[in-house]
């Protein structure tokens, strides 16, 4: 156990010993706030939808999640290679027991970059709908969190080079986002799309966490959960089967 | 204290270590030289349990590490040729965490961290960030590490490598004295012949993944008429120059370079 927490304990410090990587990383986040947000308002609101802002500010959460818990894991083909990762290979302690800390790690940075993210909505006139929401968001952040650390560590276990990783990037990180309903409704799509979106676990994460903030949901937050906990599962344990079998 | 036998390695139809074996012996400083790519990190690997062998036995401290996994490795230390520091944490952090992975009993870790950066003189710069050492500090940071759980066993695979004559000089002689007041043996890997010759007691080379030769410094000299170890190793494997290919971890490598001359 002691192993699990401080592996969980480096992840933390690193974390906030990096204030420049902080600032940096609330950039994106912002810009789409911001942009999106504002940029958008007023063709959503022509077309009946209500605020966009109050619409797109669980997607931006979700988003920021999403991006730092999936980096957490894929950042494992450097750091076995060069960092400390490696140190812990030929540690005494089960592989497991270091995937979990890892990914524990991961994912508890991921939900405090999100709570960031969520203050930054509140800055620019987000509202979620009561107070008592914050805890299920912040539930519904966890599970993100949990299901793409584990899927960032399975990844990031089987990568070779660099050149994966742009591909990891565009073609599977990228369309997990855009095809979550993070910016856009899932209501009235065409029929290939709407499949892909249901295929999609953040879908049910983004839709879990707007059910949470603003009361909107497409599936429902019970099969928002059920999906997010079965992913998390079947994916912690794709991601400790590839961890374990790390050679180098 | 290390036994191998028939150790084989094979990458596809690439045969990376072919059929070798050799011994050492507990408290021995063993030197496994050989040109790039003759086999010695992947050996090393083997002995670490980082790399499942082909075929072959592996023996390290009575144990079979691909069986015996986590025993065995409590009982070795190892220093990789790349880094493996964590350089946002400080230098005792770097340490502490080290001691809680190989259980290192909490009331003597603060006192064996103390004695090991005392030892590579690194105590006084114990609480700055490991990204502010150079290059030379951040080998004595990761061999003074590898001692910390008192292993049995130290793999030191190139651990000069970039190193001036002053770091290699104290750190070898550091490492020879922990060698002699605490038991540890050492198995190294290095191209500098006139460190091997300094400090192993026995030395194998090995060229294109088979054994050509083992034994002392004098015995390899004599077996090849030779005057140093340098001249016996040239002898024994050739002066064709080896170009492998480059693998991903050397590109990686070359990337690794790039940034941190960058920050530099």
């Amino acid at each position: 156990m002691t192993a699990i927490y401080i592996l969980w304990l480096r992840e933390l410090k690193r974390y906030f010993r990096s204030r420049a990587q902080i600032v940096a990383s609330l950039g994106q986040p912002v810009l789409y706030l911001l942009a999106l947000g504002f940029g958008l308002e007023p063709v959503f609101r022509k077309a009946g939808n209500g605020s966009y802002m109050q619409f797109v500010a669980p997607g931006v959460i979700g988003m920021t999640v999403l991006f730092s818990s999936v980096f957490s894991g894929i950042g494992l083909l450097w750091d076995r290679q060069f960092g400390f990762l490696k140190e812990t290979l030929v540690a005494p302690v089960p592989r497991i027991r270091i995937m979990t800390g890892k990914a524990l790690g991961g994912a508890t940075v991921a939900i405090l970059q999100g709570l960031l993210v969520v203050a930054a909505c509140l800055l620019v006139g987000f509202r979620p709908r009561s107070l008592a929401a914050i805890p299920i968001a912040l539930l519904f952040m966890a599970l993100i969190a949990t299901v793409f650390a584990s899927l960032g560590i399975a990844i990031g276990s089987k990568l070779e080079n660099m050149q994966g990783f742009q591909l990891i990037m565009n073609f599977l990180v990228m369309p997990i986002f855009f095809l979550s309903g993070a910016l856009f409704p899932l209501t009235n799509l065409p029929k290939a799309l709407a499949a892909i979106t249901r295929l999609d676990p953040l879908s049910y994460g983004i839709d879990g966490l707007r059910a949470a903030l603003t009361g909107v949901s497409q599936f429902g937050v019970a099969t928002d959960l059920a999906v997010l906990c079965g992913v998390a599962i079947v994916l912690m344990a794709l991601g400790s089967y590839f961890f374990s079998k790390i050679q180098l | 204290m290390i036994k191998v036998t028939n150790l084989v390695k094979t990458f596809g139809d690439f045969t990376a270590v072919n059929n070798v074996s050799f011994e050492v012996r507990r408290g021995e400083i063993f030197a496994f030289l050989g040109p790039n790519g003759a086999g010695k990190t992947t050996t090393i690997k083997m002995l670490t349990t980082l790399l499942k062998p082909s075929s072959g036995r592996i023996e390290l401290d009575g144990l079979d590490p691909a069986v015996k996994q986590n025993e065995a490795r409590q009982r070795f230390g190892i220093v990789f040729q790349d880094p493996s520091l964590d350089s946002e944490l400080t230098a005792y952090e770097n340490m502490d965490v080290h001691a809680v992975l190989y259980h290192v009993p909490r009331k003597v870790r603060a006192e064996r961290i103390e004695f090991l950066l005392n030892t590579f003189e690194l105590w006084p710069r114990r609480k700055d960030l490991v990204k502010t050492f150079s290059g030379g500090m951040r080998r004595r940071l990761e061999i003074a590490r590898g001692f910390l759980h008192t292993p049995k066993i130290l793999f030191l695979d190139e651990p000069t490598l970039g190193l001036d004559p002053q770091s290699r000089n104290q750190l070898w002689t550091e490492v020879k004295n922990l060698n002699q007041s605490e038991g540890v043996t050492v198995f190294l890997t290095t191209h500098y012949m006139d460190e091997a010759d300094r400090i192993a007691e026995q030395i194998a080379i090995i060229d294109h993944g088979r054994i050509v030769a083992q034994g002392s410094s004098r015995k390899l000299k004599e077996e090849t008429g030779t005057d140093s170890l340098e001249n016996a190793f040239l002898a024994l494997t050739g002066s064709s120059l080896r170009d492998e290919k480059a693998s991903s971890a050397d590109q990686l490598r070359q990337m690794a370079r790039m940034w941190s001359n960058k920050r530099q």
